[in-house]
């Protein structure tokens, strides 16, 4: 199934709230609104030609300098088709919801625990949102920009001195 | 009932109140249990021998992986990926190396994907060696286990002639291999060919038909295809169920789509069923050897990475003798080559299941951030539902087939 064919369903089905398609690699991206991620999600999954049955992977990337900084980024892969695709949502960092993906596929759990964890990213409606990796009594969401993995003072490995 | 392990963690579970009388007994089976093979802790509520519920607490090793490598160049990530799954390193560092070249357009020679193709196929026989070799010893039989590892030791002398090292290997780099394999590593590859089939015959004819194994293991952990794939399940342990999904034969990577081989799969998903696909997977592991063996013959010699200066590390004794050599490996080490503002993800079929790279590249010298999706990760988060209703000792092989390594667990 051509990436074309599958972008055209969607925007078919939920017209102006897909946006920026794009193919990186032959990937197929999308982006989408939180409100509507649940009603996406399940489609992809349960919509009888796309089948996008099997989740890769949740996680997330932070990007401090935009509006909407917290991006959950979804692979799911349709094994019968053979195809991937990917999707993406941005959430601001003062309120960090976004519904869960554990009532669709029982594998998201963990992966969204892990997501919680680094990103501090509230999946309602998860059973059991508690740190998975970190320590229980950690206090911040490490794999945020602005948390620094040295010395913060520490100017040496700054990228200034390398040109950039 | 509910104040059995210190008040410190909020992983704390939840029990039905469904043991009025008291009988159930709390056991923690880890963080280290020789029973185990690992840092894993499980803490289970006990009826006796048979565990009634579980929690898995995970994170005993966790090494800040993703942070660190947005902080480090992209040819300095090769040895934390080593560290994650280290019973077969080099397909991560494979993984890694193609992740990045498929970033930059790398297109690689015919040759150097065969010698990928060999490397990884070898430390997939490493991986598939430990688990099914645990397995048996979990199970009560030690000899096979001993004979396993005198082969592992063999494999791991390959990588070592290759690269110099043997466990945690950072074998290859970003556009090819450091250098060429030499004779003696071709004659040890030949050689191990050679010895190995008798050797996992008679392993084989240790267990296969092993009325004490069969009964061990068969019927235990039984995991039906809609329930694998519902928790992510991939790799061995997702084949055994009886769904054919393999990464090289779905999407193929360094040339996997030249070679003819088969992707065997079971049909109850138990301990025993993922312990002869391994089994088979060896085999099929040895025939893609075997053909890219044949297939180097007819490639042109010498040839052992891409022609791509900007981005592949030049040997030190030309940075030290060759003006240009040196002008590039300034270029590279300090990330003055540009490179695509785009994101990356690629798949490889590691040793537990697929093992992806995801890459977020702003065009700096460092990843922006970069995500592992980790088959032992995903494939143990159904280990603590399974094992309702097991036997203990049905627990543990059960832990052992699923060949949950923990550097991969907690990256």
């Amino acid at each position: 199934m051509a990436n074309q064919e599958i972008k055209d369903k969607l925007i078919a089905k939920f017209g102006e709230q897909i946006t920026a398609p794009s193919e990186p690699f032959g990937l197929l991206t999308f982006e989408t609104s939180v409100n509507i991620i649940s009603e996406v999600l399940t489609f992809l999954k349960s919509d009888t030609e796309l089948k996008f049955n099997y989740l890769t992977d949740i996680t997330a990337v932070h990007y401090p300098e935009k509006k909407d900084a917290l991006g959950v980024v979804y692979h799911l892969h349709s094994l019968t088709n053979n195809v991937r695709i990917r999707v993406k949502v941005f959430i601001p960092t003062s309120n960090p919801a976004i519904p869960t993906a554990t009532t669709l596929w029982e594998g998201a759990n963990w992966m969204e625990r892990e997501t919680f964890d680094f990103f501090g990213i509230n999946f309602v409606g998860h059973p059991n949102l508690v740190r998975i990796l970190n320590v229980d009594n950690m206090t911040v969401f490490p794999m945020r920009r602005e948390y620094q993995l040295e010395d913060p003072n520490r100017v040496d490995k700054k990228d200034y001195f390398f040109g950039r | 009932m509910s104040n059995f392990i210190t008040e410190t963690t909020p992983n704390r579970p939840v029990y039905n109140d469904n043991d009025p009388q008291g009988d159930l007994s709390t056991l923690n089976l880890g963080p280290t249990h020789p029973a185990t093979h690992g840092v894993f802790q499980n803490v289970l509520q006990m009826d006796g021998e048979r565990i009634v519920s579980g929690v898995s607490t995970i994170g005993y090793i966790h090494r800040a992986f993703e942070k660190i490598a947005e902080h480090r160049p992209f040819y300095q990530i090769t040895t934390l990926t080593d560290r994650m799954n280290y019973c077969s390193s080099p397909i991560n560092n494979m993984g890694w190396h193609m992740t990045v070249e498929k970033l930059l357009g790398i297109e690689m020679p015919k040759r150097v994907d065969y010698l990928r193709v060999i490397v990884m196929e070898l430390s997939r026989i490493t991986d598939h060696l430990i688990c099914n070799g645990i397995l048996g010893v979990d199970t009560g039989a030690f000899s096979g286990f001993l004979y396993l590892m005198e082969e592992r030791e063999h494999i791991y002398e390959i990588f070592e002639e290759i690269c110099g090292a043997r466990l945690t290997t950072n074998i290859g780099r970003i556009g090819g291999f450091e250098r060429d394999f030499n004779d003696i590593a071709f004659a040890k590859i030949e050689k191990f060919l050679a010895k190995f089939p008798p050797v996992l015959k008679e392993f084989e004819a240790l267990f296969n038909r092993n009325r004490i194994f069969i009964e061990r293991t068969s019927g235990v952990g039984a995991v039906d295809p809609e329930t694998a794939l519902n928790y992510s399940w991939s790799g061995p342990i997702l084949r055994a169920t009886g769904v054919d999904y393999d990464v090289r034969a779905n999407e193929p990577y360094s040339s996997y789509q030249d070679f003819d081989f088969e992707i065997p799969v079971g049909t109850t998903g138990d301990v025993y069923d993922r312990f002869i696909l391994r089994n088979e997977e060896m085999w099929q592991s040895l025939r893609i050897i075997e053909q890219a063996m044949e297939k180097l013959k007819k490639e042109p010699k010498g040839i052992f990475h891409a022609d791509v200066p900007e981005f592949y590390l030049p040997p030190k004794e030309k940075v030290y003798n060759n003006m240009e050599a040196l002008i590039y490996h300034f270029k590279i080490v300090m990330g003055e080559v540009d490179t695509p503002k785009t994101e990356v993800y690629h798949a490889v079929e590691g040793g537990n299941g697929e093992l992806g790279f995801y890459l977020v590249n702003d065009g700096g010298r460092t990843p922006y951030r970069l995500h592992f999706r980790r088959p032992s990760f995903i494939n143990y988060q159904m280990y603590a539902p399974m094992s309702r209703g097991m036997l203990l000792s049905d627990a543990i092989i059960n832990m052992s087939s699923l060949n949950i390594i923990a550097g991969e667990l907690d990256a």
